[in-house]
């Protein structure tokens, strides 16, 4: 039975090995699991090695090796869900369903595994099963979800109440709710579809460039290329197509603000793709949405089949002989480095997603090889806005060096958690004020990767000129303890690295360690001297941004909240082993009715 | 069993870039990378991951330099005309030092045990380094010998994710032989358990061979030279490429 559905599949998808990915989550779906034997079968299928199917299906959280389960429950570990009550409702799943995290019940009914942040971060805590998503989730709703998979419900039925907008909609019917708190006149205005096509149209693709170029149009992602000129770049490129690949990927802890782009605005993400085509010279567009948003995907094609018929898709688009351009969609499966672009073509083109070297860059060398301009959801949004209404118009947006306006995810300890649209140039203080967390203790501006800040910096604006973000910003209150958070954003490194290169690989557990002996009372000022050159080593000899930012979280604490590891290290002592000679010989001890364990302990510490 | 793709010898042409390694003059052609054109100018950058006849894979890092302020991959970056590149310079050769100690700690490395002594890269360059105890604590990681076919056994104490078997072994129809599993820290190479079994006794060995440790183990045959005639107890890794140090 099990070779029928795998032959099914894998000829559903035309034996084409750049599908893996898809391959392998139609197997999982339709089998519940990928069993020993099955990369083999499908290997020969494809005509590739064993080892090449297995190191995708292992690479990826949501495909595994091991059973997940007929129910596979991903609940939210990030920090935010943790302040939000998670490990209540952790406990709550554990009893009800009879076992711990990280495992599956004995008949195979039931997986509980933690996941990476998956987007949800202003209605935590949260889960994925089977792909249907669960919000604010309580101990007694864990309970009850628990029991009605024990009775084999369908779980689309057990999400309720549904969402706003769109999630409300018969081909989207989540729970998830937008909150969207402040609209902007860029990404949530009104906005009717054609309205930047037709003026690209009626225009040549270089004044298409020229316009985008003049309004400074900085990549929204976080790293701020200027987005004409990577069109520009893209376009001068020889090659038989070129490509435009939308990254959707959104994985920095405490970013949800695309997910909410994809629910509410798709039509202008659309339009701004099929601009870009018309920018660089490509006709085929590709929007690699991440694994936990899968459940947007029947309302996205929906959407795209409607501008197919409309005609603001396909051939002669605007009425334009020769503009013609279509968008395909790519499912990921659970990697946070696949928000990196490289690593983001490496997995829409059914690979592990594992960054490239660069040089090349993706305009020169992209998807399949050619010349691909990859862009975030939000800038590709900004830049149909440009086109619609006008460099000048956008200019005149936010600040002379950063133009225009950012959408923001905020959540954490605020009272209006949520996604803000601002001008750029507003302060950390003012966006507290709207967000109802002007009592922060602290800030983390840029997820995860970027800096976490004290209150004697909320004056600082968010810009590129100051502190630039891809849109993560998660409030600490007063009572928090920071360091739960950076032990908590360094075991998300720890798991997301990709493994590739050593640094990061080994690095980032040896950070991590080194944070733990801190936080059990065994540092010294030497540990904070070892974690800040260790850091700056990791950070250099990284292969991509994952391992170059991946100490931020320790470094920027140390800097910005000293006092605070000041309290917890030992500054009269230069030496305090790591290595517990107590701890280590109780066993032994206990066996041999000897009691040297303390004594031992105390003569290593003086 | 396939050879690894080599384009043709062609006649090389002259050298026609000039850039520089820590402010020595040096000349390389168009489409060379820096460690590449670094060796032909007598310059060693250390390096494990890369492998003649290889494409690069920048995954040791070990032969980060650093051109205009930033940190590079040797082995992946292309020189350029008028180009100024750092290498030797205290910082770059510490950090360097710590990528090799990182190796040895997420491992499990015992050198005086080990078939490749003496043949290993990576303990050639801690002795290179002058390494003596690694900075960081040793993770002691749990790890096996596993069996890779019928002719292959892979010591994953000893693996250090160089990609060399999984860039340098595919089969005559070109599928890879070995490959990455899982990611992060639990991230391991391994075989495809037919294909490996597959593989000619020559292929077997160039395997083992172009493993810079002591992972990649040919069943049944070992120790051929004995230990203090191997190749870096003869010379420290990168003499065959400096000038003799004074």
């Amino acid at each position: 039975m099990a070779k029928g559905i795998i032959e099914t599949v894998v000829a559903r998808h035309r034996k084409d090995r750049t599908r893996l990915l898809d391959i392998i989550r139609d197997v999982r779906q339709e089998q519940g699991r990928i069993k020993p034997g099955d990369a083999d079968k499908i290997a020969a299928l494809l005509g590739v090695s064993s080892i090449e199917v297995e190191g995708v299906v292992t690479f990826y959280h949501f495909f595994g090796n091991d059973a997940a389960g007929t129910y596979a429950v991903y609940l939210n570990s990030n920090i935010v869900a943790a302040l939000k009550g998670r490990a209540a409702v952790a406990a709550a799943f554990e009893k009800a369903a009879g076992i711990p995290f990280g495992s599956v019940t004995p008949d195979g009914r039931i997986g509980l595994h933690d996941t990476s942040c998956i987007g949800m971060n202003d209605q935590e805590p949260s889960a994925i099963i089977n792909g249907t998503i669960f919000t604010r989730l309580t101990p007694a709703k864990a309970k009850a979800l628990v029991a009605a998979m024990l009775a084999g419900k369908d779980v689309r039925k057990l999400a309720v109440p549904l969402g706003d907008g769109a999630n409300a909609s018969k081909l989207v019917r989540s729970m998830v709710r937008n909150n969207i708190r402040r609209k902007g006149p860029i990404l949530f205005a009104p906005f009717r579809s054609g309205a930047a096509l037709k003026k690209a149209a009626a225009a040549a693709p270089e004044d298409v460039i020229v316009e985008v170029k003049r309004a400074n149009l900085l990549g929204r992602g976080g790293a701020g290329f200027p987005t004409g000129l990577k069109w520009e770049f893209c376009r001068r490129e020889k090659g038989d197509r070129h490509y435009v690949v939308c990254n959707a990927d959104e994985g920095e802890p405490g970013t949800f603000k695309d997910r909410v782009i994809l629910t509410e605005m798709p039509h202008l993400l659309f339009e701004g793709m099929a601009l870009a085509g018309y920018a660089v010279g490509a006709s085929e567009g590709v929007l690699y949405l991440r694994g936990e948003y899968a459940y947007l995907k029947p309302h996205l094609e929906n959407v795209l089949a409607g501008l197919r018929k409309k005609k603001w898709l396909g051939r002669g688009i605007a009425g334009k002989k020769g503009f013609a351009f279509d968008i395909t969609i790519k499912l990921g499966a659970g990697a946070y480095v696949c928000g990196e672009e490289s690593a983001l073509i490496e997995s829409a083109q059914g690979n592990r997603g594992e960054p490239r070297d660069r040089p090349p860059y993706p305009i020169q060398n992209g998807y399949f090889g050619r010349p691909t301009t990859v862009n975030n959801v939000e800038t590709l949004c900004a830049a149909a806005r440009i086109l619609e209404k006008g460099a000048d118009w956008f200019k005149a947006l936010g600040t002379p060096r950063s133009s225009g306006t950012k959408l923001l995810s905020v959540s954490g300890d605020c009272r209006k958690p949520g996604v803000y649209e601002i001008p750029f140039g507003m302060s950390v203080a003012a966006l507290l004020q709207a967000a109802g967390g002007s009592d922060a203790r602290a800030v983390q501006v840029g997820g995860p990767s970027g800096a976490c800040i004290p209150r004697a910096q909320f004056d600082r604006k968010i810009a590129f000129e100051d502190l630039p973000t891809g849109g993560s910003i998660i409030v600490f209150g007063p009572e928090r303890d920071l360091f739960e958070v950076v032990h908590n954003f360094m075991e998300f490194f720890v798991e997301e690295s990709c493994g590739w290169c050593a640094p990061c690989r080994a690095g980032n557990v040896l950070l991590k360690r080194k944070l733990e002996k801190i936080m059990a009372g065994k540092g010294t000022p030497r540990d904070l001297e070892e974690i800040e050159a260790w850091g700056k080593t990791i950070k250099a000899m990284s292969r991509c941004g994952l391992g170059q930012t991946s100490p931020n979280p320790i470094l920027t604490t140390i800097q910005n909240f000293r006092e605070m590891y000041l309290a917890r290290i030992h500054t009269d002592r230069a030496f305090i082993p790591e290595f517990d000679l107590a701890e280590s010989v109780r066993d032994a001890a206990a066996v041999t009715g000897q009691a040297f364990a303390e004594h031992a302990a105390e003569a290593d510490h003086e | 069993m396939n050879k690894p793709k080599t384009t043709k010898a062609k006649p090389a042409p002259a050298p026609g870039i000039k850039f520089s390694i820590d402010g020595r003059e040096c000349l390389a052609r168009a489409g060379q990378t820096i460690l590449e054109a670094a060796k032909d100018n007598g310059i060693y950058i250390p390096s494990l991951c890369a492998y003649d006849g290889l494409k690069p894979a920048g995954s040791c890092r070990i032969c980060t330099v650093r051109v205009g302020g930033r940190h590079q991959a040797a082995c992946t970056f292309p020189v350029s005309d008028g180009m100024s590149v750092e290498s030797a310079v205290p910082d770059l050769e510490d950090m360097r030092k710590a990528v090799v100690e990182m190796l040895f700690v997420e491992g499990n490395h015992m050198c005086p045990t080990c078939e490749k002594s003496g043949n290993c890269e990576l303990q050639a360059l801690a002795y290179r380094f002058q390494m003596l105890v690694p900075r960081f604590p040793y993770l002691f990681p749990k790890k096996d010998v596993e069996p890779a076919g019928t002719k292959l056994l892979m010591e994953q104490n000893r693996c250090v994710k160089c990609l060399r078997c999984a860039r340098g072994i595919r089969t005559a129809d070109n599928k890879a032989v070995f490959g990455s599993l899982h990611r992060s820290r639990k991230k391991k190479m391994f075989v495809d358990l037919g294909l490996a079994s597959a593989l000619s006794e020559r292929w077997a060995r160039t395997a083992m061979d172009r493993c810079p440790v002591g992972c990649i183990l040919r069943k049944e045959v070992g120790f051929a030279v004995p230990i203090g005639r191997r190749k870096y107890d003869q010379a420290p890794i990168g003499s065959d490429i400096e000038k003799p140090r004074s």
